[in-house]
């Protein structure tokens, strides 16, 4: 290993870091100003130009509040838990390729930090269902009724739509026959997967919603009946970590369903101008977020038994259902 | 083989060391004022009632004992989709079987009321 190579990893890495950091900030914008729209409000357009500088004000603020560490809580998983939740979704984009390999001064580059591990899939199962582990310690460390319940919840939903959501990966698996993120956009250079697998990428919505607890599965945060959930307990900076995990993960999820159903950063004369795979990237991503906060501005939240009934009784049986209506098909056709 | 991961390992290591630094710059620059009030766990306002760490419903348990059934044969699916090309349909027909199985496990849960709330 070289120091160059070291080099260049290091910086890639901070890239990635700085796309979810940059993205969190601006996210809690965007979906403020377009919540607000959306409920005939104008938004936060004070600080700042169109409320550009919003973020800036509340990460200072954020930053000088006091951090209040209850008499009964667990000091060290307490402090440990906002940085479990935080770290999945600070390296889930690790394996999605921004774009083809350019060249540029006569070098070529490769923009992407381990988009050819061959187990890319694989590995953004596992990191996902990490942040559980985070959210579960943080309920539980806070000695709080309603942050136990919050993370107890939170555990059973999130453990219940990962099986659909790893379900609806099997699809662009099969027909790619590999689960490297870099043979699945290949795959997807004549025909997106979204195309051949609609009820695949439906399911796939459905459960990373649900796995990123956004409404209208926000469940364990639900404010009327939990005070806010796992998180009652943090403020500060703490607070907004588990704020950065929940905005982080919304950012990759939307990474995600753009590389495996979307054709990742493919779009038209990619060959000619490699250089357009990161814009194409970044406007699919765009829509899915705007996709996201739309849902939360038009549907209200589910009741915790509909909730639970939908992903084992509906959602795991479709997905099944899937799996084998795709397999038959690429058996029997040749896909 | 293994090296492939170990861009993902300096990832990990620059992600967590944010983290830390996130949570100590909150320590450095918040102001700190504890008192025995301000340090009981937050129930709307009202003076803490019991204990703050209940016992779980056992229905939880079930959960995820569930999940991990399930979880496993996620797991045999996934290598079998690589290779579904090559292996045809004895493939096909033996992740049919497997399957179906796990399916009647599912309907029985199902019918014992396991995915019940109430």
């Amino acid at each position: 290993m070289s120091l160059a190579l070291l080099i260049e990893w290091s910086l890639k890495s901070v890239v990635i870091i700085l796309v979810i950091l940059g993205g969190f900030a601006y996210l809690t914008l965007f979906e403020r100003r377009v919540l607000a729209r959306m409920q005939t409000r104008i938004g936060p357009n004070r600080a700042g130009p169109w409320g550009l500088l919003q973020p800036v004000a509340d990460g200072v603020k954020l930053i000088f509040n006091e951090e209040l560490i209850p008499a009964q809580a667990d000091k060290v998983l307490f402090l440990l838990a906002p940085v479990i939740t935080v770290v999945p979704a600070l390296i889930l984009l690790a394996v999605i390729p921004f774009g083809p390999e350019v060249t540029l001064f006569g070098r070529s580059y490769y923009l992407g930090l381990a988009s050819n591990v061959n187990v890319g899939v694989l590995y953004i199962l596992a990191v996902s269902s990490i942040a559980v582990y985070g959210i579960v310690i943080a309920g539980w460390a806070s000695g709080n009724k309603y942050a136990l319940l919050g993370g107890v919840r939170s555990t059973a939903q999130m453990v219940s739509y990962e099986l659909a959501l790893a379900l609806a990966f099997v699809g662009p698996i099969m027909l790619a026959g590999s689960m490297s993120v870099d043979a699945i956009i290949e795959g997807q250079r004549h025909l997106w997967y979204v195309i051949l697998q609609p009820l695949g990428f439906l399911i796939f919505l459905i459960a990373a919603v649900a796995e990123i607890n956004r409404a209208p599965f926000d469940m364990p945060e639900a404010e009327q009946e939990l005070v806010a959930g796992y998180h009652a307990e943090y403020s500060g900076m703490k607070f907004a970590l588990f704020f950065m995990a929940e905005y982080g993960k919304m950012i990759a999820v939307s990474f995600i369903a753009a590389t495996m159903f979307l054709g990742g950063y493919l779009g038209p004369f990619i060959d000619r101008w490699p250089l357009l795979g990161p814009i194409y990237l970044f406007i699919k991503v765009v829509a899915l977020l705007f996709f996201i906060v739309w849902l939360r501005a038009t549907f209200p939240r589910f009741r915790y038994d509909q909730l639970m009934a939908f992903g084992w009784k509906i959602l795991l049986p479709l997905g099944l259902l899937n799996v084998v209506v795709t397999g038959v098909i690429i058996v029997l056709v040749g896909g | 083989m293994l090296a492939e991961y170990l861009p993902i390992v300096v990832l990990i290591v620059l992600a967590t060391g944010l983290a830390f630094i996130v949570v100590a710059l909150g320590h450095l620059f918040g102001p700190r004022k504890p008192n025995p009030v301000k340090a009981e766990p937050y129930e709307s306002g009202m003076r803490p009632y019991g204990p703050g760490r209940r016992r779980v419903s056992v229905h939880f348990y079930l959960i995820a004992v569930l999940f991990i059934l399930f979880d496993i044969e996620i797991v045999f699916i996934l290598p079998w989709a690589v290779v579904l090309r090559e292996i045809k349909m004895v493939g096909l027909i033996e992740m049919a079987v497997f399957i179906g199985v796990l399916l009647a496990g599912l309907i029985y849960a199902w019918k014992t009321g396991a995915l019940e709330w109430e």
